[in-house]
């Protein structure tokens, strides 16, 4: 069962780089959402989940298919966002972060409780683009198209934010808005429409996530809930809002439960929180994170 | 003080048998418990349909008009043995449930037919598939209504092993179900002259098994058993298309696959695929007319085996109820092996004294999209297993009820 043959190790990396960029998708958006307004979005399971549900009524009710998807369905689930941020989250600011965490948690319930509800848990297809259908022998694997669309696109937007954060003037406009949000309004900058759209913009991440999950995995009310726990863990390991931190810890994490499934598969569930549990022992803050 | 203590402990003991003689039906008022998955993986297989059709039961029982009183609760375990422990001892012990029905998920049903033992209740297994229920675990108080993983496994592994698939690699579900549906396959797929090249045993719940079927792909099997269910079994099957694994010349062989995983899954995806079922809508006017009343109020969603099989086996107890005028758990449960069962989803059957209860079994085909008439109209029954060869023969099940009699 041990004999390693390189092939087939070369085969699980590959597939744990792509489960990876399903983790560093998702945990981006969570950094962003706690770096930026300090809530911590446990409503980001859902709202993938709303994305892939999205898109499927796209492709089933309007005929859009998955390319419309990708454009209309993280607009449409941020909208969303923007009406949660403005209606409950913005009045919790002042409270504690348990506050926050409270009531993501409960809203994500809700609408898994809603969906299912409405939808059943077994899950509903959705079909693959039929232009990402094929896929490549590289020799030691199959490499399906879609799998290695899904990494290229979710690098491509990692890096697009971490850049968007990180090196433009808007970046540092909301930065500077979440150190001393008085200051910067008096600037002029509208500091709670910033927040706003920002909250709008990590819950629309989590939706694009769902996009390109939905053509792999069931669309099912539950997929959010399995996945939230894990990307909750890359992000304590990466660093609470670090965004550079998330990415690179989404991706390596998702290598390493890549090898765990073929050396040792039973414990591939835990290999990643006996990690958090680690790197929370030796470095508290993360492995990425400030102060 | 002694004198007092002894009066009153006489007293106590007095009331105690006169309490008995009187009121058989504990509580006055038979108390059924349905617990499973509500809102998990497996909800659509059970859950809220499984609490619909005991209901169908009662009301099609009359029971009021018998002059019993029959109430129906329900609990969801979320798939974990100490949730429906602690559910099923509190049912007992404080709520006044006699008897305990459907249950998924095999690992808590192990834990459920340990607790309905000790304290002489009746259990009724629908949704769980170890073949473990009438094998080495087999109690008193438990009987298994629908199918196991014996059934299954003979059912499925025997017919893909006769045309030709005969090296197979195990994809299984982690924890007491998948453990015994790939004992009970590998052992059907041995004695039908096949061969085992591997198998890998993946987290019970998983989203993602391209590793696994990774591995799977590499073995050269000519047949990938999925010893799982529900959702792990609709993301394997779509995931290994997407491989290229059914392309590439290997076959899935869906172990335990329900009308709701095929419905999730598409005719698209799931077409072709072969896999034993106890019971299916489509089967004669009965069933479909049960269907058609069941649909009505399932939101549209049509009813598994599952579902049947608690029809069914409400159903049955409450007819043995009746003849006993008691709702004593252990009673109930002999009783009940005892009469012949006779329903319209299932015909007439026997209960076993393992437990076991027998019926026919059906080798189904998933049909071609072109193929589906209507919605739902999923399968093509392609053999029937007859009853007296679609269970496990009783001597090789290691029963200790069996041993002693």
């Amino acid at each position: 069962m041990f004999d390693i043959s390189i092939p087939a190790l070369s085969g699980q990396l590959l597939i744990g780089l792509i489960n990876g960029s399903f983790y560093a998708l998702l945990s981006l958006g969570l950094a962003v959402i706690f770096g930026l307004l300090n809530i911590i979005n446990f409503t980001h399971g859902a709202q993938y989940m709303m994305g892939a549900f999205c898109a499927y009524f796209l492709l089933n009710k309007l005929g859009l298919g998955y390319w419309w998807a990708l454009a209309i369905v993280p607009l449409a689930v941020g909208a969303s966002g923007v009406v949660i941020e403005r209606l409950m989250l913005s009045r919790l600011y002042k409270l504690d972060h348990l506050y926050g965490l409270l009531l993501t948690f409960g809203l994500a319930l809700i609408i898994e409780g809603a969906f299912r509800f409405q939808f059943g848990s077994a899950g509903l297809p959705y079909a693959m683009p039929e232009s990402l259908t094929g896929g490549f022998a590289l020799g030691f694997m199959y490499l399906p198209g879609y799998r290695a669309w899904v990494i290229v696109a979710s690098l491509v937007i990692c890096l697009g934010t971490w850049f968007l954060i990180e090196r433009t003037k808007l970046g540092a406009y909301l930065r500077a808005a979440t150190e001393n949000p008085t200051l910067v309004q008096a600037f002029g900058v509208n500091v709670p429409r910033m927040i706003t759209l920002t909250y709008g913009f990590g819950v629309g991440l989590a939706a694009l996530a769902g996009v390109f999950a939905a053509p792999i995995y069931q669309v099912s009310p539950q997929m959010g809930s399995s996945l939230i726990i894990v990307v909750f863990a890359v992000v304590v390991i990466g660093g609470m809002g670090s965004i550079l931190g998330s990415v690179i810890t989404g991706f390596g994490l998702g290598v390493i439960e890549g090898l765990t499934k073929y050396f040792y598969p039973e414990a591939s569930n835990t290999v990643i929180f006996v990690i958090m549990a680690i790197v929370l022992m030796i470095r508290p803050q993360g492995l990425f994170g400030q102060r | 003080m002694k004198l007092k203590m002894k009066t009153l402990v006489a007293a106590a003991a007095l009331a105690l048998t006169a309490g008995a003689a009187q009121a058989q039906i504990s509580g006055n008022v038979v108390k059924i418990g349905v617990m499973n998955d509500q809102s998990g993986t497996y909800a659509d297989i059970a859950g809220p349909g499984s609490t619909l059709a005991a209901k169908m039961a009662v009301e099609d029982f009359k029971a009021k008009e018998k002059g019993l009183n029959v109430e129906v609760v329900f609990a969801d375990h979320q798939n974990k043995p100490d949730v429906g422990s602690q559910i099923a001892s509190k049912w007992y012990d404080s709520d006044g449930v006699d008897v305990i029905v459907d249950v998924p998920t095999s690992s808590v049903a192990l834990a459920i037919n340990q607790i309905t033992k000790d304290k002489g209740k009746a259990f009724l297994v629908s949704g769980a598939a170890t073949s473990d229920l009438t094998g080495k675990s087999c109690s008193p108080n438990t009987i298994h209504w629908t199918y196991d993983t014996w059934m299954l496994a003979n059912g499925t592994g025997t017919a893909i092993v006769k045309t030709g698939g005969t090296t197979w690699f195990f994809l299984t579900a982690d924890y007491a179900f998948g453990h015994a549906l790939e004992r009970d396959t590998e052992a059907a797929v041995l004695k039908a002259g096949g061969k085992v090249l591997g198998k890998v045993r993946h987290p019970f719940p998983s989203s993602d098994f391209s590793s696994f079927l990774l591995q799977a792909q590499a073995s050269k099997a000519k047949v990938i058993g999925l010893a799982n269910a529900g959702a792990d079994t609709t993301n394997a099957i779509k995931q290994a298309s997407e491989f290229g694994i059914v392309k590439g010349g290997q076959n899935l062989a869906g172990m335990l696959v329900f009308l709701s995983d095929v419905h999730g899954l598409g005719l698209d995806k799931a077409q072709g695929l072969i896999f034993t079922e106890s019971w299916y809508w489509d089967l004669n006017d009965q069933t479909r007319a049960w269907t058609k009343r069941f649909v009505a109020q399932n939101g549209g969603k049509y009813p598994t085996m599952v579902h049947a099989g608690v029809y069914s086996a409400v159903l049955h107890y409450l007819k043995a109820v009746a003849a006993l005028k008691s709702d004593d758990g252990t009673k109930v449960i002999a009783k009940m092996k005892e009469m012949p069962t006779d329903d319209i989803l299932f015909g007439k059957g026997t209960v076993r004294a393992d437990g076991r209860k027998i019926h026919p079994a059906y080798l189904v085909e998933v049909k071609k999209p072109s193929e589906s008439k209507g919605p739902y109209d999923y399968y093509t029954v392609r053999a029937t297993i007859p009853a007296n060869e679609a269970f496990r023969p009783m001597e090789s099940g290691d029963c200790p009820l069996v041993k002693k009699s």
